[in-house]
């Protein structure tokens, strides 16, 4: 465990330092000045390493492995079609129900979890002047995760092309853009990008993969990539749509007022 | 001290509550699908704790450090009023950050081995290693030239609609042209750029330099900074497919 830690603390260490290079070289040699309350940000810097180290171990030690264990036993085809049935040459797509329950659960709740995705929500909700909730720009985030996530399962499982996906997505957020409140569009774009970085990433590979392997006629290397690509598209819309919906019930409100 | 004290039970206690529901998730699917008793309990009890002691220290950090000086650098950018180093420091930030990303040498490795099975490069240690190589580079300078644009689209006051749209329709030409491996991680690619620690700063210094130039609105011209630097990798990584 100790051993663990400090083995984390060092590669955080290694993580940290040429983002540290970097600002405090601008501050020193092209700014020219000195950095206001040094002490605290030195300290901010600190408390953020130390975190980060706490909060990789401990993923480590809780929840990676659990979270590969589910996703292996899940897509196992003892557990889908029974211990002795033998495995079809053409699956149903129903058949796997269970692993896009899981896909969705799973997306949502790391999602809430995603450190950076509360960084960019405290400030949001701070710039908004509270008009964007902390609480409301993470649900709506983690529902499009879970949404991409269980779509991203189904579309392993039926074996039908990405692009095809992708494509329709993008066409439905370039459609929302111009019907979606005007100050929640660049925030939108920028949480697909948010949301799949530590928690989030390394299970739904493991689920990508393992199902990839173990549906038949898929192959691991074509089909278990692209989760990440569908976990990053489906935020974008469920935000503009947040926004659609709230600007939507305020308007309501208004005219049931008058 | 007290108060000290409180507040810090009270943010653990919010802490613990953002991993309530994957709590719930893993308990659910581990006991009533599977009907098996959870492994290691001890280890997993032990775990959480480090999840949650580490996720209260990161939020604090965050707000005591990374904010402000991602912040002031923006301010005192725009006071300076140099352009140039503006640009030169948005490219390193951009570019040191994604380099040494974990996530992106882990991506990389595995392009590599798809690509050598799938005999655009040969299966050599060698070729392997300067395929993957050649792939982080391409991937970090893409995030290097994102936040650039990014910067310039803040000081010009731009509109991130067309920018962003011009670039998914460059994403969908250029997923018919590339190489049939290289289009799922080319996707995945502008995913994993992001870190937890990149996204804090960048965030920071778009809304630090559109609130502090006139005429800019730090809710509409602050954020966007992120959403080119998950799109330009895709396309680069793409047309890194396609020249080799």
């Amino acid at each position: 465990m100790l051993l663990n830690l400090i083995e984390t603390l060092l590669s955080t260490l290694k993580d940290v330092l040429p983002i540290a290079l970097i600002l405090f070289g601008f501050q020193i040699f092209v700014i020219r000045r000195p950095i206001a309350n040094l002490k605290n940000v030195v300290i901010g810097f600190v408390y953020v390493i130390i975190g980060l180290t706490f909060f990789l171990v401990g993923l480590e030690k809780a929840l990676f492995p659990i979270g590969r264990l589910m996703a292996d036993q899940l897509t196992s085809p003892d557990f889908i079609f029974g211990d002795s049935a033998a495995v079809p040459d053409v699956v149903n797509w129903m058949d796997y129900y269970w692993v896009y329950i899981f896909a969705f659960a799973i997306g949502f709740s790391t999602t809430i979890a995603e450190p950076s995705l509360m960084a960019v929500a405290i400030k949001a909700n701070d710039v908004s002047g509270g008009a964007i909730g902390v609480w409301g720009l993470r649900i709506a985030v983690a529902l499009g995760v879970a949404i991409g996530i269980s779509l991203g399962t189904y579309r392993i499982v039926s074996g039908l092309s990405m692009h095809y996906f992708i494509i329709t997505g993008y066409i439905f957020v370039v459609i929302q853009t111009f019907y979606a409140p005007k100050m929640i569009v660049p925030l939108a774009y920028d949480s697909g990008g948010v949301t799949t970085s530590t928690v989030t990433v390394p299970l739904v590979a493991a689920l990508g993969l393992g199902l990839a392997e173990s549906v038949p006629g898929r192959n691991p290397l074509l089909d278990g990539f692209g989760l990440i690509a569908f976990a990053s598209l489906f935020p974008v819309m469920s935000v503009m749509a947040y926004a659609q919906l709230s600007e939507y019930m305020n308007k309501r409100e208004k005219k049931s007022a008058k | 001290m007290k108060n000290a004290f409180w507040a810090l039970f009270k943010s653990m206690a919010a802490s613990l509550r953002d991993l309530a529901p994957i709590i719930i998730v893993v308990v659910f699917f581990q006991l009533a699908v599977f009907g098996q008793p959870l492994p290691n309990l001890a280890e997993l009890l032990m775990g959480l704790l480090f999840v949650v002691l580490g996720l209260t220290f990161f939020i604090y950090g965050l707000e005591m450090g990374l904010f402000p000086i991602g912040e002031s650098m923006a301010h005192a950018f725009a006071r300076k009023g140099s352009v140039l180093w503006l640009i030169i420091f948005a490219f390193s930030l951009g570019f040191g950050t994604t380099i040494a990303e974990p996530a992106l040498i882990a991506v990389a490795a595995e392009a590599a081995s798809v690509a050598a099975n799938g005999g655009v490069i040969e299966a050599t240690l060698n070729a392997k290693q300067s395929y993957a190589n050649g792939l982080r580079y391409t991937v970090a300078l893409s995030v290097g030239f994102a936040i650039v644009l990014g910067v310039i689209r803040i000081l010009k006051g731009w509109s991130i609609q067309y920018m962003i749209i011009g670039g998914y329709c460059l994403v969908v030409l250029m997923t018919v042209f590339a190489p049939k491996e290289i289009v799922g991680i080319a996707y995945d690619s502008g995913g994993v750029t992001t870190s937890t620690i990149t996204v804090p700063l960048v965030t920071a210094l778009g809304v630090g330099l559109a609130s502090s130039i006139r005429g800019r609105n730090p809710m509409i011209d602050g954020f966007g900074l992120i959403a080119f630097a998950s799109l330009l990798p895709m396309i680069f990584v793409m047309a890194y497919g396609m020249v080799i």
